[in-house]
């Protein structure tokens, strides 16, 4: 007998499907703000003439990037309330995806920082910048700048990596799809519309990061 | 009947014209240059002759057969015809013996002995005998110019293309290419050359072909034409130079 | 309760180590055998064809790889081919494997000049032999470094193989847990059996990169 498909079996439970879109964004938007702001800060570090904070840095980066996100959120999740932290599972998620993108971006923030080139550094010591201020007003801009594509890349990769955040029941998009093939046993449809859901997400991502670095790299331009 | 025929050929990039009915019989053992301002078409033309951009109309006849797209009748072409480049654009990852074997070898499937012996042989004559396990990027320009010539001999075409083959070298190297230019058109191949060197052309060459925004605005012997060009923008082009 | 001791609880990880490396293995060969096939496809340049590959990596980059590894595993058992969670893996890890190298090989592929296809099409190749002693023999060079990178993401991608049930080393973890109540510990050795497995994988990519920067041949 060959298998009805019953897409409408989904419909009576868009609320769900919602929420989640919902939450996933708030996570990716939460992750991607907080995270990016860790990266500026790590590759100042990274760059930092003190050896032991540029090497301290070094390290957290490669445990964080040599490790799936699955099992960073297990650890968060299960393992730190060990050690008196208990985080809710938004929490636990919110922070994952922070750590994640904060690594990430530490790395791809940093090779923009080496891209810029030194006479520019040069000039602005020879106006007697300090460090913090060449950084601020000479480098950190074109470095973003130069990266924005990829660390947009990175983002996107994230949000659909956030996916995961289910196996600890964050109610994010998958937990909701999870919770209705469970009620209607309907999995196949449920995960054939989310994962559209998360296309549609992806691609609108990517164009909001891009309308984004427009106006924040180019609108100077005209001023 | 010539070796290579044109008629009536036309190509546009877009909306741009860049040749506009191009008629040209290229005969065995002749030796043509090409000359014009940049961006009158002569690279272009010298592509189409080659294949590497399709025309829009016109015919090409070579050996008295047409060429039409079909990759058969485009591989045919280029197993007549040869072609170096301005930029070289020998093969980084080969050494200069393996870039001379490599498409007898692949092409032709020719033995590696075969292809081997041809390879030296050509190398020897561009004067590079001793740089044959040289990697491109352990060569002069000049003699990777050279390896580039032996190149495209190895696959005994009957006509040899020239692109501007001495405009990306210092002056200093320019000698040594135009040289085995020479000794080629004195062995009697069958040259069409872009070049800028009009003494060389004006010595070496036995017909010139002027063009001139996507036409063949005068064509004739070098000296003649050198000496007494008819048209004002040959006179100015030439004026120009000197 | 818990008459784990560390010893127990590695040994155990160890063993299910196993079967994240050869998932990983089996997935990075298959997905970079059918990613060149895609890349030939898309180098060949006919219109349709280039269009399908591009839409199969939007697809493929675009969506979780838990919902590909879902599809895979609730859809295949639709059209009536029962499938265990180990083929169910290999498989959505292989098409995810493929839309990342044949998009980053494409870079590779088209890093190398025209100069080359011309100087190459001029001496009668056709376009099988220009891709195979021409353009693929440099492009490789080039792409090794990125692809033993991305090695990394398909190795720790085989962690969401949990998911669907294949028993690796995140869900051997969850299952020790579930049985030691030892969640700190067991977690913290399943991240070190990745880092280990992972981090030598991205010092060897890094060192490549350096070598290779220069390099023209
Ligand atoms: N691939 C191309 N696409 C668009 N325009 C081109 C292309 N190749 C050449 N052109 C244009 O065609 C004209 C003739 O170019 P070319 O044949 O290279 O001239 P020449 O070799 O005489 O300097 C120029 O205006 C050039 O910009
Ligand atoms: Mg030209």
């Amino acid at each position: 007998m060959a298998y009805e498909f019953d897409f409408g079996a989904i419909v009576p439970h868009w609320k769900l499907l919602f929420d989640g879109v919902i939450l996933t964004t708030e996570l990716t938007v939460i992750g991607a703000v907080v995270g990016v702001g860790f990266g500026i800060m790590g590759a100042w570090a990274r760059a930092s003439r003190a050896p032991v904070i540029s090497q301290i840095v070094g390290i957290y980066v490669e445990l964080i990037r040599n490790t799936p996100f699955l099992v960073q959120l297990f650890f968060i999740f299960f393992g730190l309330p060990a050690l008196g932290v208990k985080l809710t599972e938004f929490q636990a998620a919110v922070l994952a995806m922070i750590v994640n993108l904060g690594v990430y971006s530490t790395e791809i923030i940093r090779a923009g920082i080496q891209a810029v080139p030194q006479g520019q550094i040069e000039a602005a010591q020879s106006l007697a910048m300090n460090r913090l201020q060449i950084f601020r007003y000479v480098v950190i801009l074109p470095a973003l700048k130069k990266i924005w594509p990829a660390l947009s890349s990175q983002i996107v990769i994230v949000m659909l990596g956030s996916s995961v955040c289910s196996q600890i029941a964050a109610e994010e998009l998958t937990f909701g799809a999870n919770y209705i093939q469970a009620i209607n046993f309907r999995a196949f449809e449920v995960y054939f519309i989310v994962t559209g859901i998360y296309l549609v997400m992806s691609i609108l991502l990517r164009m909001s990061l891009k309308v984004l670095g427009n106006y924040l790299f180019e609108r100077r331009r005209h001023v | 009947m010539s070796l290579v025929e044109l008629h009536a050929i036309h190509k546009s990039f877009g909306e741009l014209e860049v040749l506009k009915g191009i008629d040209l019989a290229i005969d065995e053992g002749q030796v043509i240059a090409l000359i014009g301002k940049s961006g009158s078409g002569k690279s272009t033309l010298l592509r189409t002759i080659n294949g590497l951009e399709q025309i829009d109309s016109g015919v090409i006849m070579v050996g008295g057969n047409k060429i039409s797209e079909r990759d058969t009748d485009l591989l045919a072409l280029r197993l007549q015809v040869g072609m170096v480049f301005q930029q070289f654009n020998l093969f980084p990852h080969y050494t200069a013996l393996e870039n001379v074997m490599l498409s007898p070898q692949v092409v032709k499937k020719q033995s590696k002995v075969e292809a081997k012996e041809i390879a030296e042989e050509m190398l020897a004559k561009v004067g590079l005998a001793d740089k044959m396990m040289h990697y491109p990027d352990q060569l002069s320009g000049g003699q990777q110019q050279r390896v580039a010539i032996a190149r495209a001999l190895a696959m005994k075409p009957k006509v040899l293309l020239c692109d501007e083959v001495t405009s990306a070298l210092d002056p200093e190297l320019v000698n040594e290419v135009l040289a085995v230019v020479r000794k080629l058109a004195e062995e009697g191949m069958t040259l069409v050359m872009v070049t800028h060197e009009m003494r060389f052309a004006r010595e070496v060459c036995d017909k010139l072909v002027f063009m001139h925004q996507g036409r063949i605005h005068e064509t004739g012997d070098p000296e003649e034409v050198f000496s007494n060009p008819k048209t004002s923008e040959l006179a100015s082009f030439v004026g120009g130079l000197a | 309760m818990s008459e784990f001791t560390l010893w127990d609880i590695v040994y155990n990880l160890l063993l299910a180590g196993r079967w994240t490396v050869l998932l990983s293995l089996t997935a990075f060969a298959l997905g970079g055998l059918v990613g060149l096939i895609l890349l030939m496809i898309r180098t060949a340049g006919n219109p349709w064809l280039v269009r399908l590959v591009r839409g199969y990596v939007e697809l493929f980059q675009g969506t979780p790889l838990l919902m590909q590894l879902f599809i895979v595993f609730f859809g295949l058992p639709l059209i009536g081919l029962d499938v265990s969670p180990w083929v169910a893996a290999t498989l959505g890890l292989t098409l995810f494997t493929s839309a990342f190298l044949t998009e980053i090989w494409r870079g590779c592929v088209e890093s190398i000049g025209r100069g080359q296809w011309e100087a190459s099409a001029s001496l009668g190749m056709n376009f099988t032999q220009q891709m195979r002693y021409i353009v693929l023999p440099q492009a490789m060079r080039i792409a090794i470094p990125p692809t033993v990178g991305f090695s990394v993401q398909v190795v720790k991608g085989t962690a969401v193989a949990s998911i669907i049930g294949f028993v690796e080393l995140t869900k051997a973890g969850t299952m020790i847990t579930n049985a030691t109540y030892a969640p700190f510990t067991v977690y913290g050795c399943v991240a070190l059996m990745y880092f280990l497995i992972c981090y030598p994988l991205s010092l060897f990519a890094r060192h490549l990169e350096g070598k290779f920067r220069h390099v023209a041949r």
